[in-house]
């Protein structure tokens, strides 16, 4: 399906893949009693502080991560994807990790499991690193540093 | 050795699989979507909302329950305080999410998709972690 005047948007696969989300989410929340969180849960397998679930079970839910992206990339019959270079990629994964720390949380625990609560803390975070994204993007583009190959 | 770990592995499975469906591991279309001025792209609001609405009937399970189906009880944060250590880290967080249009979920994810790209951007994700943790102490 197409957007009209969006001509690369994929809006019934982003409802779909959303959905998905949320109900992995929902398995983590009713089955074990715990936030989906990536980063909270990154952290407590690598042994960071974060998520107060067992370690296993936090290492269990990021193997699943790749594995539940190999298969879509299987049955999709691979994909497309152009990533930035090994300089942005470092620069953005430390920024990313300090930040995600701190504000306890990224776009998976603010800004699914928590928005979805509407948790005040959840909906501020999720509207800062909004705006900060989106400026960071717009200040990228106005000064023709193209992080993506 | 408890049923705990499967059931995580099966929701980061499906999580990993919401992501890649979703356009989230793709670096294009998420800084598409934080293209707000230029050539904006709406499909991450479709994830989100497809997520917000699954996560929004979950929560009104939860006050029913005694406790989650495989664990004791319930473990949510429970703080509100809107502390400058939050708001810092968002920000930051949304600096390095622009920069490279990764997160961490995809990060994780798109170690399947493009493994040394991705590994590279977890590594240093894992570094930050540290950085934080190292000063907390």
């Amino acid at each position: 399906m197409i957007l009209p005047g969006f001509r690369d948007a994929a809006p019934v696969d982003g409802l779909i893949g959303g959905g998905l989300i949320g109900l992995a989410a929902a398995v983590m929340l009713l089955g074990l009693g715990r936030i989906a969180g990536v980063s909270g849960i990154a952290a407590k397998a690598a042994g960071l502080g974060g998520s107060g679930m067992g370690r296993a079970t936090a290492f269990a839910f990021i193997i699943g991560l790749p594995l539940g992206a190999f298969l879509v990339t299987l049955a999709s019959g691979g994909l497309e994807q152009s990533f930035a270079g090994p300089v942005p990629l470092i620069i953005a994964g430390v920024i990313v990790g300090v930040g995600t720390r701190l504000g306890s949380g990224c776009t998976s625990g603010h800004g699914v499991c928590g928005m979805s609560r509407l948790s005040a803390r959840s909906i501020v975070a999720t509207l800062v690193f909004m705006a900060t994204g989106i400026a960071t993007v717009a200040l990228m583009n106005a000064t023709g540093w193209e992080a993506l190959s | 050795m408890t049923i705990r770990p499967l059931i995580a592995l099966l929701a980061g499975t499906l999580f990993g699989a919401g992501l890649t469906v979703g356009g989230m591991t793709d670096p294009a279309r998420v800084r598409g979507f934080l293209d707000l001025f230029g050539d904006w792209d709406p499909t991450l609001a479709f994830v989100m909302g497809g997520a917000l609405v699954v996560m929004a009937i979950a929560w009104r399970f939860v006050p029913g329950m005694a406790r989650p189906i495989f664990e004791d009880g319930f473990h949510v944060p429970t703080s509100s305080d809107l502390t400058p250590k939050l708001i810092g880290g968002a920000a930051l967080f949304g600096i390095g999410w622009g920069i490279a249009g990764l997160c961490p979920g995809p990060g994780f994810a798109a170690l399947a998709i493009e493994p040394l790209s991705a590994a590279i951007f977890v590594v240093a994700m894992f570094a930050g972690m540290g950085l934080v943790r190292l000063t907390e102490r």
